[in-house]
């Protein structure tokens, strides 16, 4: 029933549906609009092409089919590739550090717990997210220090100095942004308060804590903060830097959050004030969702930057998984294989962030309610 | 519907005083000794130029805004910076705004249910049953699980209307609710104030809709300046203005 050369006629009211034409679906249709409508964009899709063969090509050739992935020494590695059995080797180190062999389980169980909250919170086809957010933020962080920390319950103690490698990374970025999130909410509504000192305070804070960089707080936490305490008292190095962590990452959270507020027409507040909401339920029920809602990029953007920010806690002494791949560098037997090692890093940091940054694009579309201010 | 008043209030009592009213926004002198009294179930229409502080004082009866020297006593309580004090009186008086200011991240129905679950403590099925009630009333119960942005504008008013009325408040305040409106949805809503008006409701309307202010109101009121220039009959008011500046504004507003 395709076009015909000759427009045939039909009664009013008896029209057939007619196929759409061939330029308008499928994938020659979607060729031609979009890659070949001219020339110079026919010149462009070439180049890209090749822009595109240049790069991949070699880097597919390294990383796949010249790549060695089985034996335990270097003298595998013969093919000329990228030698991942370094990587594999070392993978252990990578994920737990130097926590013992024998109790790696325990930290497997609580990343296993974590996998597992996650899906329920994000998975759109799992009910009852309230309870997983209750898990989440109330029993999941005792369970997991108690299983990672040990110490009762007949689990043996594992220092934090022995947690390494990606543990500790994630450790970090999920304390961090667990902890740093409402903080930073708080802080926002500081700064908007109608009390000036809470708002004078919030100001001060968050202005103090943009102004320096999170290098110099690891610093301080780890060498200047023991010379206040009083002799003897020596608090965990990794608290110390979570304590910075979270800190510093509040006052970034809570100028994005600030942002969202202040995109909030009057009239909402208005509305709930003379509904007779008080301020905890106004802000609660009414206004933080929707400005949160409109400061998901930027939130999502922060939690990115504290997840790779992580890594700056080498410089303290503490091995996340980037240090610890460094550390592995040195190794005499291990020696040239730096760029396999830190292409591993930044997969395993890549995914994460991607993985963040696709959920908070699923949100937003769920979230979007068919409004337009 | 049971009124859940904390305390018994005389019949007798009027719904809302304002005695001797003064508010400045910094220098500038926004009400000028302002008194009326609004009986039970009275219905009152306040007009004036724009500037007058029509809004003003009205914003004031349910503390949007805070007036400096005079008393308001709204249902028995009187209006202090005691924020119970607020709270138990913004119960009581319901608002309609200019633009609708509905919850944009809540279906309708739950725009409705909120503010008697969260404020009143009632339990969800009660509140939603009120709702629909209300939703029915003001002829838009399908569109009780859609989202704001997805309503006409005078579907938008109507339900901020319901949403007021679920509180089962004392007494109605509205800003000039239907002048954002097309005038295609004016009637609408004006219909549903006309309605609301027939149960007795306690009204307060800051409106330009003479046809409206000549059904329904008791009483106009006419601001300038900051004051209260002339109270009327309807009939009266618009008939036989007393005052040169009545006559004046009137005469404006009925050129066109
Ligand atoms: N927050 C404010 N700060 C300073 N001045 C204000 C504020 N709100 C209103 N005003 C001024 O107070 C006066 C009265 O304002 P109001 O909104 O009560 O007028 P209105 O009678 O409602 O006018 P309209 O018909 O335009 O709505 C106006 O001159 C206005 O500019
Ligand atoms: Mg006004």
């Amino acid at each position: 029933m395709s076009e015909s050369s000759v427009q045939q006629e039909y009664a009013p009211g008896t029209h057939p549906d007619w196929d759409p034409p061939v330029t308008e679906v499928g994938v020659i249709g979607w060729l031609r609009e979009n890659l070949f409508s001219n020339w110079w964009n026919s010149l462009l899709t070439l180049l890209g092409i090749y822009l595109a063969y240049l790069i991949f090509v070699p880097l597919i050739d390294w990383a796949v089919v010249h790549a060695d992935w089985s034996g335990d020494t270097r003298d595998a590695c013969t093919s000329g590739g990228a030698c991942w059995v370094f990587v594999k080797v070392r993978l252990g180190q990578f994920l737990y550090g130097f926590y013992p062999a024998d109790q790696v389980w325990r930290v497997n169980l609580t990343g296993a717990l974590f996998a597992l909250l996650i899906l329920w919170l994000t998975l759109p086809r799992i009910p009852y997210k309230r309870v997983a957010g209750v898990l989440g933020l109330v029993v999941f962080p005792v369970v997991a220090y108690f299983l990672l920390h040990g110490g009762s319950f007949g689990l043996s103690e594992v220092e934090t100095t022995k947690w390494g490698g990606l543990t500790l990374t994630l450790v970090l970025a999920v304390v961090g942004i667990v902890a740093a999130f409402p903080l930073g909410i708080l802080l926002a509504l500081g700064r908007r308060s109608e009390m000036p000192i809470v708002r004078a305070l919030s100001v001060a804070y968050i202005e103090l804590w943009r102004g320096v960089p999170l290098i110099t707080v690891l610093f301080m936490s780890s060498v200047m903060l023991p010379l206040f305490l009083p002799e003897g008292v020596n608090f965990d190095k990794l608290l110390r830097a979570l304590i910075g962590i979270i800190l510093f990452q509040a006052s970034y959270i809570a100028e994005v959050v600030r942002g969202g507020l202040q995109a909030i027409p009057k009239g909402q507040y208005e509305a709930a004030d003379a509904l007779g909401l008080n301020y905890g339920k106004k802000m609660i029920l009414i206004i933080l969702p929707q400005a949160l809602k409109l400061v998901i990029p930027g939130i999502v953007n922060t939690f990115n930057e504290l997840f790779k920010d992580t890594t700056l806690v080498l410089i303290i002494g503490l091995l996340d998984l980037l240090a610890i791949i460094k550390a592995a560098l040195e190794d005499p037997n291990w020696l040239g294989y730096s760029i396999e090692g830190y292409v591993f890093a930044g997969a395993v940091f890549w995914i994460f962030c991607f993985g963040m940054s696709r959920y908070s694009q699923a949100l937003e579309r769920k979230l979007h309610t068919g409004h337009k201010r | 519907m049971t009124d859940k008043k904390t305390h018994p209030v005389p019949e007798d009592m009027p719904a809302v005083q304002l005695q001797g009213v003064h508010k400045w926004y910094g220098e500038f002198h926004v009400l000028k000794n302002i008194n009326m009294d609004v009986a039970r179930g009275e219905r009152i229409v306040i007009c004036g130029p724009s500037g007058s502080g029509k809004s003003t004082m009205i914003r004031c009866i349910n503390r949007l805004e805070e007036h400096q020297k005079g008393h308001i006593i709204v249902d028995g309580t009187e209006l202090t910076s005691d924020v119970k004090n607020i709270e138990q009186i913004r119960r009581e008086v319901g608002m309609v705004f200019q633009h609708f200011n509905l919850f944009p991240h809540l279906t309708v129905l739950e725009n409705c249910t909120l503010a008697p679950i969260w404020v009143r403590k009632m339990p969800r099925a009660e509140a939603e049953e009120i709702a629909m009630h209300y939703l029915e009333k003001v002829r838009i119960p399908e569109q009780a699980n859609k989202y704001p942005g997805q309503l006409s504008g005078g579907q938008q008013q109507r339900v901020a209307i319901a949403r007021s009325l679920c509180m089962n408040p004392a007494i109605m305040l509205f800003d000039e609710p239907t002048s954002a409106l097309d005038p295609e949805m004016i009637k609408e809503v004006l219909d549903t104030m006309i309605e609301l008006a027939e149960t007795g409701m306690t009204m307060l309307c800051v409106t330009h809709e003479m046809g409206f202010a000549k059904t329904v109101a008791n009483r106009v009121v006419f601001m300038d300046g900051g004051e209260i220039i002339e109270t009327n009959d309807p009939h009266e008011f618009f008939d036989n203005p007393q005052h040169e500046r009545t006559q004046l504004f009137l005469s404006q507003i009925l050129q066109h």
